[in-house]
């Protein structure tokens, strides 16, 4: 358990470093939510349908990317090597990076949260489930960066999996057409992305429905943030070619 | 008759259908400093990474103190230092150790030592990325001198460094193995065999010689070791 501790702090040390990406990293969802709500100044209705699951879409994204390529930079500079010759256990290795990443989530979430309930009028008035979620979307992001780096040996092939598993989810997570007015096979899609459930959550936010109503797409996204973590630590390979 | 440091029987590595590694014997005793020498592309990498544990193999046996290559107690006594400086970069060189003291369970102590074997000390605190490349190698080498394991693997530890620095660090090799640990040490410069307590000549995955530096200068009647591994190398193609 140290060593996903220490890992985390190391893993933060780093960030800490690098002041542009984490203020990147911190500000990016708010910036990038900013620019939506104007892009829809003229329709207000449409920002008010579609503008609330950005909160979860963008943290998501970002989350991903960030993490397939910091850990997928560990692989090339042969420190992954090096760390799987140490004592440090596979799940404390990826443990400390979601935890690493975790907390950088918190305050993203944070950040964006307070710009959504207090820069727009989001429709939002419950901005503390409106924090879960957005936190919910990061983690995910997170923890699915950590699985399709097990997949990728360059950071280019990292980079890639961004439009593979971010873009089919934009699309058919309900956000364009309603899940259950998409042809059938696209609706066992849905049920299989994360980011639908995440959609779903903030929409059924956004139309003031009460907290029961979301209990299952948060449960659902705690799953896929455990799975995808566990799976990533299952596929790294200790002994490689 | 002490146990092994590494002992490995008819080991066996391939990529693709080429074998890297051709049905390898090797035993090396602690207390001792091998050098491992031979052109690049020979196998030495491979050699040391089927010991660190994180090789493939296609078949023979790994046992490294007692235990298979890479098993979870020998992670703890084995340190394994890549040939490109593998620490982090966008850490300080001080955040660097702190890092693999933690996961050694060594403290502050072993941090501050390392530093001083290695003449860093005064560096504690620079990002390791605004180091020089021979810097860099030292702060690598560091993070294994804290673990303080009974094997030592240096994949070409001395490249790029000054002549002095590198006499100072084989002196070091040699106080580590007077302190009763086992190294591994490869190198492609051949000068560096003669700091060595044996000499293991490599050349397309096998090994062609293993002796001391002077009984293979005697053997194969040259003064060099460059001279013998040429001589070696030439009986082979013949």
């Amino acid at each position: 358990m140290t060593a996903t501790f220490s890992t985390a702090k190391r893993v933060l040390q780093q960030l800490l470093h690098d002041r542009r990406s984490l203020a990147m990293a911190l500000f990016l969802p708010s910036v990038l939510l900013a620019l939506f709500g104007y892009v829809f100044h003229a329709q207000p209705e449409v920002f008010s349908r579609i503008g609330p699951q950005m909160l979860g879409l963008f943290p998501f994204i970002l989350m991903f990317l960030l993490t397939s390529v910091t850990m997928v930079r560990e692989r090339i500079s042969g420190t992954l090597e090096r760390l799987l010759t140490t004592p440090l256990r596979r799940g404390e290795l990826i443990g400390g990076y979601a935890l690493a990443f975790g907390i950088l989530a918190i305050g993203q979430s944070l950040i964006s949260t307070a710009v959504a309930t207090w820069g727009f009028d989001l429709g939002i008035d419950r901005p503390g489930e409106a924090l879960v979620f957005a936190l919910l979307g990061s983690v995910v992001g997170t923890s699915l960066g950590l699985l399709a780096s097990a997949f990728s040996e360059t950071e280019f092939q990292s980079a890639q999996f961004m439009p593979l598993v971010i873009i089919p989810q934009i699309l058919v997570c309900g956000l364009l057409v309603p899940v259950d007015q998409m042809p059938e096979p696209l609706q066992w899609l849905a049920v299989a992305m994360p980011l639908t459930y995440s959609t779903e959550a903030f929409s059924s936010l956004a139309a003031g429905e009460p907290a029961s109503e979301r209990v299952g797409e948060l449960l659902v996204l705690i799953g896929f943030a455990i799975g995808s973590v566990a799976l990533a630590a299952m596929t790294l390979r200790r002994r490689t070619s | 008759m002490t146990e092994p440091a590494v002992q490995i029987s008819a080991l066996e590595v391939s990529r693709g259908s080429k074998a890297v590694i051709d049905r390898l014997d090797l035993r090396l005793e602690p207390g001792s400093v091998t050098g491992l020498l031979g052109p690049s592309g020979c196998g030495k990498t491979t050699l040391i990474r089927a010991i660190a544990g994180v090789q493939k193999i296609a078949g023979g046996s790994v046992t490294v103190l007692g235990s298979p290559a890479g098993s979870p107690q020998n992670r703890h006594r084995v340190a394994y230092v890549t040939q490109a400086s593998s620490v982090y970069p966008d850490l300080t060189v001080t955040q660097n150790l702190e890092y693999f003291a933690s996961l050694y369970r060594r403290d502050s102590t072993a941090v501050n030592e390392a530093l001083e074997t290695v003449d860093l000390h005064d560096d504690g605190h620079q990002l390791t990325g605004s180091l020089s490349g021979g810097q860099r190698a030292r702060v690598s080498l560091a993070a294994a001198l804290l673990a303080k394991p009974a094997l030592y693997l240096l994949d070409e530890p001395t490249v790029g460094l000054d002549p002095v620095l590198r006499r100072d660090l084989w002196a070091l090799f040699g106080r580590l193995a007077a302190s009763g640990a086992a190294l591994l040490i490869s190198s492609h410069v051949m000068d560096e065999a003669d700091r060595c307590d044996r000499v293991l000549l490599m050349r397309a995955g096998q090994l062609i010689a293993d002796a001391s530096p002077a009984g293979l200068r005697e053997q194969t009647h040259t003064d060099t070791i460059e001279q013998a591994f040429l001589a070696l190398a030439e009986q082979e193609t013949r």
